[in-house]
């Protein structure tokens, strides 16, 4: 099934110089699962292919049921240099929820995940696991 | 027997620039001990070093004299002692402010200021790089020497150490530069409790309320995606106030009646706010692992923070340098329907085409299209060619001010004589900034020796 990651998460995101550092937390302490297995840095990578010119890192806090992404080069130089709207990355935490990932029908029946509206884009690229 | 000691510390701001009522509402809602005041943001201290330039007398954020005023009688007669970090590059300018404001309200004598010093490494900069202190980047490696003639400011970040010892010799209120965000919360807490350099576990306890709190509201309801809707009464937002044990553990709150909500969701969306790698949260005091914080919610408005771990800082402090680096301006124009971004496009086309046939040289020219994929780019999609309007933003940045300030006047001539159907151009030519870019460093511990000064 495909399970967009705004209806199954919620973020807040801020940066350091020229990265942006994006927190993605489980809406519920059960879905946080789903997050850990398929959110990758391979496919957080993969859905900011263009935005950004640097590399992904990943972090987990099972404890909060979240991931934080490092996302660097994403702010056209960050703080001051920025020519950017978003030049503090206040907005890229959004940016990720758009992602739509697959999880197999069982895991989403057992855990009733919400499926993505028909209308919403699997992104630049499919799943890498 | 005696219920547990608590100590209630509120955040009455989050940067330079929050809302002005907040401070007066954590001291007149609810029971409160200490009130801590967060000003400095990554450039805000070259901004303050180029107003200290203009008048000696200044380089400190003014609104803490509004902050003060607002809150003179709590502080002069209910004991709330406030910790803020207000002094920026002119700690003394800010703490003699203070000291006639309170003169002005009959309040001196109730008024005890302590000062912290020794955060300004501007004056030693080139002793410091002599003495073999590279100060380099720590995002790119460069040596400081290659932009150390363009340098406006230099300041460590210090820890919590001297604000307790402002708070041990009595003072009331306690005015810092550069300390770090969360020592603003975590030194009354090791002033009221004793905790020890080495008892490593509170001391992070310590961090993660203050950086729960140090944004503000932003713990409290405010900026928080979960549940935004349902987020009851903005307008009344409480600001956050973490009630802390001996022991560590906290729960963090807001006064009664006031609107925003503090839950398990809106503050493990503050936790992750500029987080790093959240097993190494790095301060001058110790190392928090944000991997161990846990959250339990502990009634309405109400979350307890418990089980955080820490570990020895390390040797060294951040530094944060600021640099000239040329600059920047920012041009706009909104174009209507029909066919608005299209024309915004065609409109960018022509400027870009003037630009380059004037010779103008710029390090960067960045074209954004507001409401149609300026903050998600592609994964926005296509904009609907039905968009009622969209506004073109294009910002150049280079060394030349002179070129920057040419391209200012580039803009508006486009609305008579490039595409069609624009507006949005009553703000008149765009202003030309100096950009002032940020340097992060780090510096041996040891070389950097705070101070505190009573008055």
């Amino acid at each position: 099934m495909r399970v967009r990651l705004l209806d199954i998460a919620h973020a807040r995101s801020g940066d350091k110089g020229d990265t942006a550092n994006v927190g993605i937390l489980a809406l519920r302490p059960e879905w946080y699962e789903v997050l850990d297995q398929y959110v990758t840095r391979d496919r957080v990578a993969a859905h900011f292919t263009g935005l950004i010119t640097g590399d992904v890192i990943r972090f987990a806090l099972p404890n909060l049921g979240a991931l934080n992404f490092l996302l660097h080069g994403a702010l056209d130089g960050g703080g001051t240099l920025s020519l950017k709207t978003d030049a503090q990355g206040k907005v890229v935490s959004t940016a990720l929820l758009r992602m739509v990932i697959d999880v197999p029908d069982d895991v989403a029946t057992r855990l009733r995940l919400p499926a993505a509206p028909a209308a919403a884009p699997s992104g630049p690229r499919q799943s890498v696991r | 027997m005696s219920t547990p000691r608590i100590v209630r510390v509120a955040s009455g701001q989050g940067f330079w620039g929050d809302w002005l009522e907040a401070p007066r509402r954590q001291v007149t809602g609810g029971p409160v001990d200490y009130l801590m005041l967060d000003y400095l943001a990554e450039v805000t201290m070259s901004i303050l070093q180029k107003q200290k330039e203009r008048d000696p007398t200044l380089g400190y954020a003014r609104d803490f004299l509004g902050a003060v005023e607002s809150v003179l009688p709590a502080i002069t007669d209910r004991g709330v002692r406030v910790v803020a970090n207000a002094g920026g590059v002119n700690p003394q300018a800010c703490a003699a402010a203070v000291r006639g404001l309170a003169t002005d309200h009959g309040a001196s004598a109730g008024v005890r200021i302590g000062v912290v010093l020794g955060d300004d490494l501007l004056p030693r900069l080139d002793a410091l790089l002599a003495a073999g202190h590279p100060l380099a980047n720590m995002e790119t490696g460069e040596p400081l020497a290659s932009v150390r003639d363009r340098v406006l400011s230099a300041n460590a970040y210090l820890g919590s150490t001297p604000i307790v010892e402002a708070l041990t010799r009595g003072a009331n209120i306690v005015i810092t530069g550069r300390s770090t965000d969360t020592a603003l919360t975590m030194a009354p807490l090791r002033h009221e409790f004793g905790w020890a350099a080495d008892d490593y576990d509170r001391l992070a306890a310590g961090i993660v309320a203050g950086h729960i709190i140090e944004c503000g509201a932003q713990c409290s309801g405010g900026n928080c995606l979960y549940d935004w809707r349902d987020i009851p009464d903005l307008g009344e937002v409480g600001y956050p106030i973490v009630e802390v044990a001996a022991d560590g553990t906290f729960v963090v709150t807001k006064h009664p009646h006031t609107g925003g909500r503090v839950s398990t969701q809106s503050v493990a969306e503050q936790l992750v706010y500029e987080m790093g790698d959240p097993h190494s949260y790095i301060t001058p005091d110790v190392i928090a692992d944000f991997t161990t914080i846990r959250l339990a919610a502990d009634g309405a408005d109400r979350v307890r923070v418990h089980g955080i771990k820490g570990r020895p800082a390390t040797d060294s402090l951040k530094v944060s340098v600021a640099y000239r680096a040329g600059y920047k301006a920012v041009g706009t124009l909104v174009y209507a329907w029909p066919d608005a971004v299209e024309k915004a496009q065609a409109a960018d086309r022509v400027l870009r085409e003037r630009l380059d046939r004037l010779g103008l040289h710029f390090d960067r020219v960045l074209t954004e299209f507001v409401g149609a994929g300026a903050t998600h780019g592609a994964l926005a999609g296509p904009p609907s060619p039905d968009l009622p309007e969209v506004q073109l933003r294009i910002g150049v940045r280079g060394s030349s001010r002179r070129d920057v300030e040419r391209f200012t006047r580039e803009i508006a001539p486009l609305v008579l004589n490039g595409p069609p159907s624009v507006t949005g151009f009553a703000g008149g030519r765009p202003k030309v900034e100096e950009v002032v870019a940020y340097w992060p460093a780090l510096i041996d511990k040891r070389v950097v020796q705070p101070t505190v000064e009573m008055q």
